[in-house]
């Protein structure tokens, strides 16, 4: 598939079919005229007077597009499944996007709320939500400004809320933001702090959202990304989404890529592309890699996936491909590390990430977790024990058996295991630098060295 | 440190007209109180629980999970960098180094002033404009050191004002209540809570 075009959003080469990022180079996209101006709300005009709720998904089903939070299941089972008859339900959008290396979600909101509120409206018609509830992470005041300002013009233009559009379909959207907390990205999360409490998963089964969820009721809980592609798929139909990107993952989606590229970006790329396309083919989007140098690893769905090394490079995003090779596209977030990486920071790092996230709900997790990050730590600093990489891998087996992907659970979330992706990868193909600092109390020859310093102190 | 003052108090109760439940308004309402006083006092949380039909101890058990909520006051300006992997991999512990010899303060601590407080935080999707951080959540990108010194002089000479408004303020638009609400969620789930 390496001859499939790719295309660079935002802020350069803007060329061939944007689904869901049209606007991001638009002045005005974000502004209720903007959108309006170029085809905004056609598609909810066409749901809700010519076409039925079951049409809709229908059309939904048909392009198999898979949710882009992180699972990558199809929005069109996931809406199935909602148990027939039982009323209220409820439409929760997950826009609390802070999975390392994944910037996405908070571009489609500060640049085209529009476009979500949008695929909302449609969502909350087919599946008869009595409310949408659109949680949008804590630290993105802009977002939340942009939304606040575009949810108050849909109000007044009789978009939402009572009777939209003179037709007998009514229902609101509230927006809710949280306060700062990785798991509650975790659907069941989202809802314990959706109902007030403390976002820590609850135990599945029984409360997979869409027979329990909100208040225990049904509930469908969608990324960001994902129903912003609903207003497209309505107003071009399901089969010509299906005809776009991979037949096994079905039409655009947007990549961040980071790192050690020459110009790190956000593009939105039909699924299949290769990672090698993105890096190095089409000189617009990154360009290669800084200082002539050469990837020593990548990771291609966020900091939760199993890294990937240069004989990766030519594999077809999709997901199928991608599951076998043992990763996952997770949140479409493509960490590049040149040959200048300590992998050792690399990997502490990731694993820091997690220790402090972890909810402390299950033990393997919450000890698990802490217990990495010291030994990684101690090694960085120079004080590894010739036992610490056994004692590594010791624990990571306690939080997922086999360290097999998909990982085996102990634990009530994916977070813990998510701890275990970093240190499986690194020291299956980096043991030699792990050995070497703890022989030696530093990094091998040739790698850059981090001011990193004690302190991970919060206020 | 004290109550939710009269406008806010009107504010927090269309928050709560939004909500099938009360408590799930409770997070927006916090955040109004933090607005307020830069912080969670704890007057303000006992406020909230007598508004919402809590126990002071149900506001704290929940507050306290998530990281954005202070109990003590912090800095006008809390300045967060980013030092997750993208940043790590092009500077972000080199530019909290930075922050931190320029500031005269290590991370997790605040100036004696209270003009800043200086964080170490996890990613904060800005991944491809590393190294990134947030001023009270307002990005900058691509930060180098002398950019740094830069905002830190402004901030200092009262500038930037308008890109920065004070610690707890989030959206400076408030949703309200709007005309044509449905009011079908509440509605329904009262129903079904009357069972
Ligand atoms: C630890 C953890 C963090 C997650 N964070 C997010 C997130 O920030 N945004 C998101 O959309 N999904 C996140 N997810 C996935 C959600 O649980 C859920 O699968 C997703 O929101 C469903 O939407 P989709 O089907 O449209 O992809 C996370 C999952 C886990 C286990
Ligand atoms: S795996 Fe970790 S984050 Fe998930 S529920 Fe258990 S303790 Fe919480
Ligand atoms: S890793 Fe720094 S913003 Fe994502």
């Amino acid at each position: 598939m390496t001859d499939t075009p790719a295309y660079h959003v935002p802020g350069m080469v803007p060329t061939g079919p944007k689904l869901i990022t049209g606007r991001f180079d638009q002045v005005d996209g974000f502004t209720y005229e903007g959108y309006v101006n170029t085809g905004g709300y056609t598609a909810l005009r066409r749901a809700l007077t010519e076409m039925t709720p079951a049409q809709v998904h229908d059309e939904v089903r048909t392009s198999e597009m898979q949710g882009r939070g992180g699972a990558g299941f199809p929005a069109g089972t996931k809406w199935g499944f909602l148990p027939a008859g039982v009323f209220p339900r409820y439409l929760v959008i997950n826009g609390d996007e802070s999975e390392p290396g994944t910037y996405k979600d908070r571009l489609l909101m500060e640049r085209d709320p529009h476009q979500l509120i949008e695929g909302v409206l449609i969502a909350a018609y087919a599946i008869g939500a009595a409310q949408a509830f659109l949680y949008v992470r804590g630290e993105m005041a802009l977002a939340q400004e942009r939304l606040v300002l575009a949810l108050k013009d849909a109000y007044a233009n009789n978009l939402v809320g009572r009777n939209i559009l003179g037709t007998d379909f009514s229902v609101d959207i509230t927006l809710t933001w949280g306060a700062g907390a990785y798991i509650v990205g975790e659907e069941t999360a989202l809802i314990e702090s959706l109902e007030g409490e403390r976002g820590m998963p609850r135990l599945k089964p029984p409360y997979f959202p869409a027979a329990k969820g909100l208040y225990m009721q049904p509930t469908i809980v969608n990324n960001v990304e994902t129903l912003a592609n609903v207003p497209w798929i309505i107003n071009h139909g399901g089969q010509e989404f299906h005809d776009i990107g991979a037949p096994t993952s079905t039409g655009m989606r947007i990549f961040a890529v980071s790192g050690h590229v020459n110009s790190p970006g956000v593009f939105e790329v039909p699924n299949g592309v290769t990672t090698f396309r993105m890096l190095f083919e089409a000189p617009e989007y990154c360009g290669g890699i800084r200082n002539g140098s050469s990837v020593k690893a990548f990771i291609p769905g966020g900091a939760s996936a199993m890294w990937f090394f240069p004989e990766h490079l030519d594999m077809a995003l999709d997901k199928p491909t991608v599951d076998q090779a043992g990763s996952m596209l997770g949140s479409g977030a493509i960490v590049v590390m040149d040959e200048t990486t300590d992998m050792v920071a690399a990997c502490w790092r990731i694993v820091r990430f997690f220790s402090r996230e972890s909810c402390g709900k299950c033990t393997p997790c919450r000890e698990g977790t802490t217990w990495l990050e010291r030994i990684l730590k101690r090694i960085l600093d120079g004080h590894g024990r010739p036992e610490d990489l056994d004692t590594l891998l010791e624990v990571c087996e306690s939080i997922s058996p086999g360290i097999a992907w998909p990982p085996r659970q102990t634990t009530i979330c994916p977070l813990g295991p998510s701890a275990v992706s970093p240190i499986a990868s690194a020291v299956r193909k980096f043991r030699h630098e792990f050995e070497h600092y703890v022989q030696f109390g530093r990094p091998i020859e040739g790698v850059h060295q981090h001011a990193i310093h004690g302190s991970v102190a919060h206020v | 440190m004290s109550r939710l003052n009269d406008a806010n108090l009107a504010v927090a109760k269309e928050t709560i007209a939004r909500y099938p439940r009360v408590k799930s308004a409770l997070i927006p309402v916090l955040h109004l109180a933090q607005e307020q006083d830069g912080y969670v006092s704890t007057e303000a949380m006992a406020h909230i629980a007598e508004l919402m039909g809590l126990t002071p101890a149900e506001v704290y058990g929940t507050a306290s999970f998530y990281e954005m909520f202070k109990f003590e006051p912090v800095g006008r300006y809390c300045i967060n960098v980013c030092t997750n992997i993208s940043c790590q991999l092009v500077g972000g512990w080199e530019l909290l180094e930075h922050a931190e010899e320029a500031l005269g303060i290590k991370a997790g601590s605040t100036t004696p002033d209270q003009m800043f407080t200086l964080e170490d935080v996890e990613c904060i999707a800005a991944c491809t404009e590393a190294p990134a951080l947030q001023v009270n959540y307002r990005y900058r990108n691509k930060v180098t050191p002398a950019q740094f010194d830069a905002m830190i002089t402004a901030l200092r000479a009262g500038e930037l004002v308008d890109e920065f408004p004070p610690h707890g303020t989030l959206s400076r638009i408030r949703q309200g209540l709007p005309e044509n609400w449905a009011d079908t969620g509440r509605t329904a789930q009262a129903e079904v809570d009357a069972r």
